[in-house]
């Protein structure tokens, strides 16, 4: 197996983009990767792309040629493939270019991410969404995806030492970070206040707790690490991509508010790096609900169960923290393209690891960390990177 | 959801038909026809749930999906069955007399309705049980 790099990466803004389509994003997200390596798209030799419903939210599938067509590479042939799984499409699309460079099938592959969310009404893309859960056991008994989530966080609240305020202060950290973003949709922001008083969607969870409907694309190039250097002075090195499953109903977990496949990603992406939690600088975590980063921040090793309200509330996971969590606003404040979400957390990491991370930057951070779910826990994957 | 969809998974949906593995006596919903404990060893019959169990988490859902809308606020819960399986069920109750550990037995009621086609789905919710 051959040693990975990242040699560029780039993302669109998120947001609620009516001007732009499916086809503009991920045009974009790729155009801005291929300068930032310095590249011409006559070098790719593959692509992967992660998108978890184009044939629900633009009724469009065929994504893998769709994308190298509108790339303008369709002339060279090359093999492009779409990547599926829910909310962690783009972290398994990742992982697939990973092992594409490793085993030597190729060389320069992208990685990229993409979701289209607003072409549909709110009440579509919340049916859509709930196709990550178990449709005939899940979602036809009448649960939504915040739901699902919601009945983790009374779980856990009624087992740990939770309060509604710790929940809140982890969308309060990351519209704080994400204020500081200038790709994130939510740039302001917020108090607990803000998220106590927002709408309730699903008891415990309010609106505010909630990662929002985006637009929005992001890719990353990898190649032999040694190679890398052809491309660019900032390799960034692959040290480990886990992916780990689990049973795709919430309900037939070992423990409602554990996510053993979290735990069962980063025991293997921590052995294969050679690296333990203590070695991380950062992490981006996947918070589609304020409960699902303080599960997170526990399942992959960072405190100990039922601590994460606390280690939150003490600051821990603040920018100046102990570990800091989503400096890139995470899912709630930057936003949740759902299939590029998973690349645009490597995007953060790679930002960061380079000392490019403006206002949010981790001072000499060295090693960072990715963390994708899909569903409720079904799939994770879990990245860990490093500057050479 | 299609009617054969939906027709194929009636006796599930509408009796709790599950299935049981005879070998290890594990009970499994919605059924499976191999026992992943026993392998080959296992031995499947079909099962009828008594239908009783208890609630080990809940929400209450106040913005659904369009099938579900007319229904809010309604409460949605996972209730493990008194046999071992757990399942995702509404709750036909009052949100505030909710509690994890509660007793609740099965009833047969409508699910949801489908916009476009009209198709009234029927199935399991749960009642407290007094
Ligand atoms: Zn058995």
């Amino acid at each position: 197996m051959r040693d990975v790099a990242i040699i560029g990466v780039g993302c669109t803004t998120f947001g609620e983009k009516w001007g732009s389509s499916f086809q503009d994003l991920f045009v974009e997200a790729g155009a801005l990767a291929l300068e930032d390596a310095q590249l011409s798209g006559e070098k790719i030799d593959a692509m992967y792309v992660g998108n978890m419903s184009a044939g629900r939210f633009i009724e469009q599938e065929h994504i893998g040629a769709l994308i190298a067509d509108y790339a303008g590479l369709a002339t060279r042939h090359i093999p492009s493939t779409r990547v599926e799984a829910a909310c962690a499409s783009g972290g398994l699309a990742f992982r697939q270019a990973i092992i594409a460079v490793a085993s030597g099938m190729e060389d320069i592959v992208v990685a990229a991410g993409v979701e289209k969310m607003t072409d549909v009404e709110p009440g579509a893309s919340t049916d859509t969404l709930t196709g990550a859960a178990d449709r005939e056991w899940e979602g036809f008994m009448g649960a939504t995806f915040p739901g699902l989530y919601a009945m983790i966080a009374t779980d856990y609240m009624h087992r740990y030492p939770l309060t509604r305020e710790q929940l809140a202060l982890v969308a309060v950290k990351n519209h704080y970070n994400g204020a500081r973003n200038p790709i994130a949709q939510f740039q302001q922001e917020i108090t607990v206040d803000t998220v106590l008083k927002s709408t309730m969607v699903a008891e415990p969870l309010r609106l505010f707790d909630c990662s929002p409907i985006t637009d929005g694309a992001a890719a990353v190039i990898v190649a032999p690490l040694e190679r890398a250097r052809e491309f660019t002075d900032t390799p960034i090195k692959v040290l480990a991509s886990a992916q780990a499953s689990d049973t795709i109903t919430l309900h037939d977990r070992r423990d409602i508010s554990t996510l053993d496949a979290t735990i069962a990603a980063r025991e293997r992406a921590f052995k294969i790096a050679r690296v333990t939690h203590k070695d991380i600088d950062l992490v981006e975590v996947h918070d589609c609900f304020t409960i699902a980063e303080i599960c997170a921040i526990e399942d992959l090793g960072f405190c100990k169960k039922g601590g994460a309200g606390k280690f939150t509330a003490d600051g821990e996971t603040a920018l100046g923290g102990k570990i800091p969590v989503n400096t890139s606003g995470g899912l709630k404040a930057c936003g949740h393209p759902v299939g590029a979400t998973g690349i645009k957390q490597v995007f953060e990491v790679v930002q960061q690891l380079r000392g490019e991370a403006g206002k949010r930057q981790i001072d000499g951070a060295t090693i960072g960390m990715t963390h994708n779910v899909g569903g409720t826990g079904g799939t994770v994957a879990v990245h860990i990177m490093g500057v050479l | 959801m299609s009617v054969a969809r939906f027709w194929r998974k009636i006796p599930q949906r509408y009796n709790l038909l599950g299935t049981r593995c005879e070998t290890c006596g594990k009970h499994f919903f919605p059924p499976r026809s191999f026992c992943p404990e026993c392998r080959r060893t296992g031995r499947i019959v079909d099962y009828k749930f008594k239908g009783t169990g208890t609630i080990v988490t809940y929400t209450v859902i106040h913005a659904a999906s369009e099938q579900f809308e007319h229904l809010t606020p309604y409460v949605l819960a996972i209730v493990q069955l008194d046999e071992g399986p757990r399942m995702t069920a509404q709750i036909v109750s009052k949100a505030d007399e909710i509690k994890i550990g509660m007793r609740v037995k099965r009833a047969f009621r409508r699910i949801a309705a489908d916009g476009e086609s009209g198709v009234i789905h029927y199935g399991t919710k749960f009642i407290p049980l007094e």
